[in-house]
């Protein structure tokens, strides 16, 4: 599935989490590739997998969990076999940044902006104080933060500009992908929207290739090229957001648009019933079955794959939306 | 006959800023004035440092305010005695956004939805107790409601501790039930079943109030809109109008900043910046420094809050 042109590309990964109960798949068997310039939204609920995957992407994950399957290849450097001083120095930040959820936390609250440029780029590179100020500088005017906060303490910006501040920083060494985790959850609905228009004119500007990963499907409708759907550590569908938000295939996706109020609508919105499942105990087949409106025999017994339905739009499903029955198999 | 349950009048609630010496006040609450009919349910929508939450706290007798009146079914909330403060608080229900945030984790469903009954005394018998538990876990659809009851909260999913919460508040009977931000803390695909059972309570006679900075889910849930901007109301009407046809450009911004879940429609931000601090409120119309409709007069001149139509209000100058 690597396209020549694709600066990211995730081949089967997998992740196990153990547990005082038992190991947790939390990401199972998740391929896909990123293009130049293009934006990549992830979308899912809590414990979907989204946030497993990205700290598995750059290799950041918490003790308790393990890279099972699969590899990640960042401009055709292999993640996984990569050194611990490859990792830091050449990959993480150069070639692949991470603005984690709640980045705006991510800020030492007693050390001033400036010091935190400082210290993140000299762990990754070996660029001289006096440039990162300077680059600092420029980028901050780039993201809409006046550069005198650079001598500012965290605590002394709001929600918005820390969110500014850690996309700057994340720019800061031209990284190809950049990986952002919910970046616009904890932010009030005007300031989402500022940052979204940020986002936007970057791409526009840099070229900038990222995944954004957000529990909301109307967020990801904003700043997506392409969306990949999560549910119960796997991509349940995947498609261009014109082809997915238009004729969504998986009976998932399908609930989950049906889940958004939408205010140009004069209908009220519905829900999904039920709960994802225990992913310790996850029964055979589609992880979904017990809550789809469409589940036939064949998917208590087999985990559907994600195949092609044309167009690039891929879905994990033996029915799909109720449409067509795929052969029992 | 005056159908009213609640009448806020001119509301004022400041926050004495900490500190030695300290004389200054958070306005978190300025000149509020509002009416609640009975079956027409309210959303109070704006974003952090509004004044919301302060403003549903005041409803319900948790803050004091500075000056203004909040009136219950006729009576000030802040001069109840005896049997009135128990039966005010029975009929008004808070329900907040994380409402088992700091349970103890032996708690039971039964004791949590029981907990009001117990305190106010409300049921006699143990067969009374039951029988109000369990038909309002019925009524919030968690079934079988024995099954429930003995469950712990923190066995619970987030939709269900919510459910829980307003099974909890609905035992009491209330006739009116403020709810801050019911739902966003839950999943997506979750959200549509507590607001479904809301609503079919609102069909039951009960009135709601719901406080949230989400306007797309509070268009589809309540009759009318308030919209507050830095402790002031900005814009008032039914909820289909204030959506189509936003006056003011406060709530233009906010509608416009609302993504819809179609890749054709960008969200646009209006307002520049980010909401002023409540300690020192901008000159004039509050709104001034992020308006981009702003001139002279806003400046200086602080727009009251006035009728456009029937129902209608909006505080701008030039609306």
């Amino acid at each position: 599935m690597s396209g020549l042109d694709s600066v990211l590309s995730v081949e089967h990964l997998g992740v196990t989490f153990e547990t005082p109960r038992g190991p947790l798949p939390a990401v199972n068997d998740v391929s896909f590739t990123l293009s130049g310039g293009e934006t990549l939204g992830i979308v899912g609920e809590s414990g979907a997998g989204k946030t497993t995957l990205a700290t598995a992407i750059l290799k950041l994950l918490p003790p308790n969990a393990k890279i099972v399957s699969g590899r990640v290849v960042v401009e055709g450097v292999d993640m996984m076999s990569a050194d611990p001083d490859t990792l830091n120095k050449k990959l993480r930040w150069n070639k692949i940044a991470y603005v984690p959820q709640a980045s705006q936390n991510a800020l030492d609250p007693l050390y001033k902006i400036d010091d935190q440029f400082v210290e993140t780029v000299q762990a990754h590179s070996d660029m001289s104080k006096k440039e990162i100020l300077a680059r600092a500088s420029e980028l901050l005017l780039q993201v809409g933060v006046d550069p005198v906060k650079l001598s500012s303490y965290p605590w002394q910006l709001s929600g918005g500009q820390k969110q500014r501040v850690m996309i700057a920083l994340s720019l800061i060494l031209n990284p190809s992908v950049i990986i952002m985790d919910e970046p616009t959850t904890a932010l009030d609905t005007i300031i989402q929207a500022q940052i979204l228009e940020l986002l936007r004119q970057l791409r526009e500007f840099q070229r900038m290739s990222s995944i954004f990963i957000s529990h909301d499907i109307s967020v990801i409708a904003n700043v997506a090229d392409r969306i990949a759907v999560m549910y119960a550590g796997k991509i349940v569908e995947l498609g261009t957001v014109k082809e997915v938000f238009s004729d969504p295939l998986h009976p998932y996706t399908q609930g989950l648009l049906k889940s958004v109020p939408d205010m140009r609508r004069s209908e009220s919105f519905g829900y999904i019933a039920g709960l994802p499942p225990d992913l310790v105990n996850l029964p055979p087949g589609c992880s979904f079955r017990e809550r789809c409106p469409v589940a036939v025999e064949i998917c208590s017994s087999i985990t559907p794959p994600l195949e092609n339905y044309g167009r690039n739009h891929f879905a994990a499903c033996h029915v799909v939306g109720g449409r067509r029955v795929r052969g029992e198999a | 006959m005056d159908n009213k349950v609640y009448d806020v009048k001119d509301l004022t609630v400041y926050f004495k800023v900490k500190g030695r010496g300290s004389k200054l006040f958070v306005h978190a609450v300025d000149g509020v004035s509002l009416s609640v009919e009975r079956g027409v349910s309210v959303g109070i929508v704006g974003e952090s440092g509004s004044g919301k939450t302060t403003l549903g706290k005041t409803l319900v007798g948790l803050i004091k305010p500075k000056s203004g009146e909040v009136l219950f079914e006729g009576r000030n909330v802040f001069k109840l005695r005896g049997a009135e403060t128990a039966e005010f608080r029975r009929k008004v229900q808070m329900i907040y956004q994380d409402p088992f945030d700091a349970i103890d984790p032996l708690f039971s469903v039964y004791d949590a939805v029981a907990e009001g009954l117990r305190a106010l005394k409300i049921t006699g018998s143990r067969e009374e107790m039951d029988q109000a538990v369990y038909g309002a876990l019925q009524t919030v659809r968690l079934t079988p409601p024995e099954e429930y009851a003995k469950r712990r909260i923190t066995s619970l999913s987030g939709g269900q501790r919510q459910r829980v919460a307003v099974a909890r508040s609905l035992a009491m009977e209330p006739e009116v039930l403020i709810l801050d931000e019911p739902v966003s803390m839950l999943d997506a695909s979750v959200r549509g079943e507590i607001i479904k059972i809301m609503a079919d309570l609102k069909t039951r006679g009960k009135t709601f109030l719901m406080i949230t900075h989400d306007v797309a889910t509070v268009k589809f849930f309540a009759e009318s809109i308030a919209v507050m901007y830095l402790g002031k109301i900005v814009e008032l009407g039914s909820s289909e109008d204030v959506v189509a046809h936003p006056l003011h450009p406060y709530t233009q911004a906010l509608i416009a900043a609302v993504p819809v879940p179609d890749p054709e429609v960008k969200v646009k931000s209006l307002a520049k910046g980010e909401i002023p601090s409540a300690i020192f409120p901008p000159s004039g119309c509050r709104f001034h420094p992020r308006c981009p409709l702003a001139q002279e007069i806003c400046k200086t001149e602080e727009p009251a809050l006035r009728a456009v139509a029937k129902n209608r209000y909006v505080a701008c100058h030039f609306a």
